[in-house]
């Protein structure tokens, strides 16, 4: 496999890896980093790609794995830190919301979500992808995703709502 | 009747239960500019999963061996810098040790020069002495 054939399987996913990563690790610079890592190692087993079920399904994968990795030990250097602080990161999301646009607010949301359910949401209501790969990607079983998924959107849903009549009693 | 069927399907959303297709469904309508005032929220997690698509990975994608590469270059890098602060000290050392021996040569070819010049104005005054011995040995000899 030379390197355009090798191009012409990976650049259909990679900004899904790239979302994904982004979504996991919240920051764009670690998100490229994730990448170009992934897409770096996939370069290296090439040989193996025809051997894949379905590549982009491995792809994620990877994808999740990697960052599960990053976060562990970014966790691990920043436990202290994290625990301290945690109270106060709860008041400043209330705090945040209210100042910034709708669509941003949605984002934050996703972000206060447990990882798996991030990951989840991003799988589906985003990269559309259906129960079958979902499940294959993250390892889990249909109705855990499909608990996860749900778990997700409602509290996204109700946060907004609350946020909402929040906003309008105020006024 | 629409919005019986948009309101049917978010319950079916909420539970996870929506197919692709009716999630679809779902995702026309909260794009379109009629939605009802009551799913105002629904249509901005409905948006902001539209405009997330758009996020693309824009950088160059690398696929040789160019960070462990770099790693050489430094490892390499910084062998031959100790290398050369090593080998350069050795020099300054050296030359140190040259500058100081030639001042060393220098200061006792100075106090040579002294003792040799006075050395010379003892034998001078030895000559003198000699030649005061010669003329006294002649008068002496002559006297006799």
């Amino acid at each position: 496999m030379n390197q355009s054939d090798f191009l012409k399987v990976v650049l259909p996913f990679k900004d899904k890896v790239f979302r994904l990563s982004k979504r996991l690790l919240t920051s764009t610079e670690e998100a490229e980093d994730a990448t170009q890592e992934l897409l770096f190692k996939l370069w290296k087993n090439r040989d193996k790609i025809a051997s894949y079920r379905n590549t982009e399904a491995f792809a994620m994968t990877m994808t999740k794995n990697y960052c599960y990795d990053r976060l562990k030990s970014k966790q691990a250097n920043n436990l202290t830190l994290i625990h301290s602080n945690y109270k106060e990161k709860e008041t400043s999301l209330e705090n945040k919301l209210e100042y910034i646009d709708s669509v941003n607010r949605v984002h934050l949301l996703i972000d206060n979500l447990p990882d798996q359910q991030k990951m989840i949401i991003q799988l589906r209501d985003i990269e559309q992808y259906d129960f079958k790969e979902i499940c294959e990607m993250v390892n889990m079983k249909p109705t855990a995703v499909r608990v996860s998924l749900s778990r997700a959107r409602k509290t996204i849903r109700e946060q907004l709502t609350k946020q909402h009549n929040y906003g309008v009693s105020q006024h | 009747m629409e919005l019986a069927n948009i309101e049917r399907l978010l319950v079916k959303y909420e539970n996870a239960e929506t197919t692709l297709k009716e999630e679809d469904t779902l995702r026309t309508y909260f794009a379109s500019n009629k939605v009802a005032p009551h799913l105002k929220e629904y249509q901005l997690i409905f948006k902001y999963f539209k405009s997330n698509t758009d996020e693309t990975y824009t950088k160059r994608i690398i696929l040789k061996n160019k960070i462990k590469k770099s790693n050489w270059v430094m490892v390499a890098a910084s062998i031959i810098l100790l290398l050369s602060t090593y080998s350069g000290l050795n020099i300054i050392n050296q030359y140190k040790e040259k500058k100081q021996a030639a001042e060393n040569l220098a200061q006792i070819s100075n106090v040579l020069k002294i003792v040799s010049t006075n050395l010379k104005k003892g034998n001078q005054a030895l000559k003198k002495l000699h030649v005061y011995e010669d003329s006294v040995y002649k008068i002496f000899k002559n006297n006799k």
